[in-house]
């Protein structure tokens, strides 16, 4: 199998997916002529032209606003915002229309829509190009909401986004962009959306993450199997709707749970996670419920010391792991 | 009589009493809600008074074949002209379960049908102006020849959506309409404390596009601006920001109190200028129609009324369970 990129991974499923059906378009900030601030669109307005690969204007609500209307009519829209952290003037676009499209119509009219945002930090992008902005929709049914983790899940889950029927907030964690290669078939194939992945299997303590912070808990595994501690790891790819079964499961395994992700503490997703082992799962735990997660500070500050203070890594990971390990 | 105004327009006798008659047909809807909300039955009205002639002179001009709508929550006489019908609009008031807007989950007045092309709206205004945007774009991909109209109130023009919409519009050329209703009140606001440069119309201009200046109180002047603004659209030369003028003769919404920041002279002026009582002047002056047909008009349409309204007080609820179904695709 061919070894790719994170963000090529995002350019093949864009591609193959407008090269299958005409009314998937790709819109936002640069996406034309550029292919992109980080070149997830690259190569795809010779392709198709700038009618399918659209430069919008500097404008997130319309974006988001026109991709409905686009969406509802019967077009496949995939908007990119440029950096999660611009989307907030769409946000009324994706909370007040998007996500209650089909539940105010009664199932009339619905929104199969894509929009992608890069997310998350380690890349000195400072408090407006790091931030992690899941748990704002989480808590918005009517969206689905996929974080991927490596190359073949990027692929498979975004070609499912584009075909949901449903509104699908698709973040790429950016770090991964470039530093996370792995195999991709070269076959048509898809991942559902919905289904959590065991990334590892082990016994003492499980792990469950998704984006960047899934790649550091895999480093940590691999840390504390020299010293005799099995890690099991589970990465949820997609956080809404929740793989509640996968969960339980992975729970099951090990009786110990650490929760880890980039997004704050406070109301990030670990938090319903954590609820519902506890009121699911119970009576499996050897320890309580840990949760490793970006601090309750605004966002993530430029100066290196302090970006690496609000980063998470492989070393506060197998720390976290191993104190778990040991209660 | 030949050479009227509506002759000239290409509209027969009979379309232009038609237009009368959704007119009259809303503003009767509109009344028995707030009689029904007076009396405790129904929770809520958002009303059409004094736009009527906006609403209806506008659906004329498009073709209710194809063309798309994305409306606000004024705009009864527009929905009733494509296609909804008495009975919907008091399923809905009445929250039924077989309310075709919403099933009896949405509010009244936030219109959304399928079956007419009619997309579903919000209250968050201002909203549904970028949907009217991606129909067009979607119109423009597909080489249709459809357009798309969308109409907000002048407090609207305000939000960011507004401008984000005509720009977009106006950068890729796209077969919509923007028109707005002014009815000079964003609730208690009056025009002059929402526009600094006193015209919606005028702004059309930064976003390379006609802005054209209507009274909404004249249904005719109505339909020749949307006519003349779809046939550019048609014709692949983009869109056009309308500002129809009118007034609105009641309060917000059945749960607002005008008289705690107008006038009652104020209104009483307004009235005068009333576009069914001016609209039935020009009918009658141009010999379409006579006090008979009036008439007979007013009692068909009170008894349409009666009959939508015991029909929906009668319909069943939605069933409790609904309140779980269509999150997503199932």
């Amino acid at each position: 199998m061919p070894v790719i990129s994170y963000i090529e991974a995002v350019t093949q499923a864009l591609r193959e997916e407008m090269q299958r059906d005409e009314r998937v378009f790709v819109l936002g900030e640069d996406v034309g002529v550029r292919g992109g601030v980080f070149r997830a669109t690259a190569g795809l307005i010779e392709e198709f032209g700038p009618e399918r690969v659209l430069d919008t204007p500097l404008t997130e609500s319309a974006i988001a606003g026109v991709s409905i209307g686009a969406s509802v009519y019967g077009m496949r829209p995939v908007a990119e915002m440029q950096f999660a952290d611009f989307i907030m003037p769409a946000v009324n676009q994706i909370v007040s229309e998007a996500a209650k499209m089909r539940y105010r119509s009664n199932n009339s009219w619905h929104c199969p829509l894509v929009i992608r945002a890069p997310y998350g930090g380690g890349v000195h992008g400072a408090l407006y190009h790091s931030q992690s902005v899941e748990k704002i929709f989480t808590g918005v049914p009517g969206l689905k909401i996929v974080t991927p983790s490596t190359p073949h899940d990027v692929k498979g889950l975004l070609i499912s986004a584009i075909r949901d029927e449903d509104p699908v907030l698709f973040f790429e964690h950016k770090r991964c962009y470039r530093l996370i290669k792995g195999e991709v078939p070269e076959e048509e194939y898809t991942v559902p959306i919905g289904k959590a992945e065991v990334k590892r299997e082990g016994t003492d303590v499980t792990v469950i993450s998704y984006g960047l912070t899934l790649h550091f808990a895999l480093k940590a595994a691999e840390e504390l199997e020299k010293e005799g501690i099995s890690v099991h790891v589970l990465d949820l790819r997609t956080l809404i709707p929740l793989d509640k079964e996968a969960v339980l499961e992975a729970v099951a395994k090990t009786g110990k749970v650490l929760i880890i992700h980039e997004d704050n503490l406070t109301g990030g997703f670990g938090g319903e996670v954590s609820a519902i082992i506890s009121e699911q799962a119970f009576f499996e735990l050897d320890a309580p419920v840990r949760r490793l997660a970006g601090p309750d500070v605004p966002a993530m500050p430029y100066s290196p010391p302090l970006e690496k203070e609000f980063m998470l890594n492989p070393e506060k990971v197998t720390n976290a792991i191993r104190e778990l390990a040991e209660f | 009589m030949a050479n009227e105004r509506h002759d000239e327009l290409g509209l027969s006798d009979e379309q232009v009493l038609d237009m009368y008659r959704y007119m009259l047909l809303a503003r009767k809807i509109d009344e028995r809600m707030w009689l029904l909300n007076r009396a405790g039955k129904i929770p809520f009205v958002i009303s059409c008074q004094g736009q009527e002639a906006i609403q209806v002179g506008a659906a004329f001009a498009l073709d209710r074949d194809k063309d798309w709508l994305c409306p606000y929550y004024r705009d009864l006489g527009m929905v009733l002209v494509f296609g909804q019908s008495s009975k919907d609009q008091m399923l809905s008031a009445f929250a039924k379960a077989e309310d075709p807007n919403s099933g009896g989950r949405q509010m009244p007045g936030h219109y959304g049908d399928r079956r007419f092309r009619i997309v579903s709206g919000s209250s968050p205004v201002t909203t549904q102006l970028l949907h009217a945007v991606g129909v067009a774009l979607a119109a423009k991909m597909e080489k249709k020849d459809h357009v798309a109209l969308t109409t907000f109130g002048e407090g609207s023009s305000n939000q960011g959506d507004f401008h984000e919409g005509l720009n977009f519009a106006g950068v890729h050329n796209l077969p919509v309409i923007f028109m707005c209703e002014n009815n000079k009140y964003a609730i208690s606001v009056p025009v002059e404390k929402q526009l600094a440069g006193g015209s919606v119309a005028a702004r059309a201009q930064g976003y390379g596009m006609p802005g054209v200046q209507v009274d909404g109180n004249d249904p005719l002047n109505v339909f020749e601006a949307v006519k003349a603004a779809a046939d550019q659209a048609r014709r692949g030369e983009g869109p056009t920001l309308i500002e129809a003028s009118s007034y609105r003769l009641v309060p917000h919404s059945s749960d607002d109190d005008d008289r705690t920041y107008r006038r009652a002279e104020e209104v009483e002026e307004a009235r005068k200028k009333d576009p069914l009582v001016q609209f039935k002047a020009y009918l009658m002056d141009a010999g379409v129609m006579d006090e008979e047909k009036e008439s007979a008009l007013n009692k068909e349409i009170a008894q349409e009324v009666d009959e939508a309204t015991e029909y929906a007080e009668k319909a069943p609820y939605p069933d409790p369970e609904q309140t779980h179904t269509h999150v997503y695709a199932e």
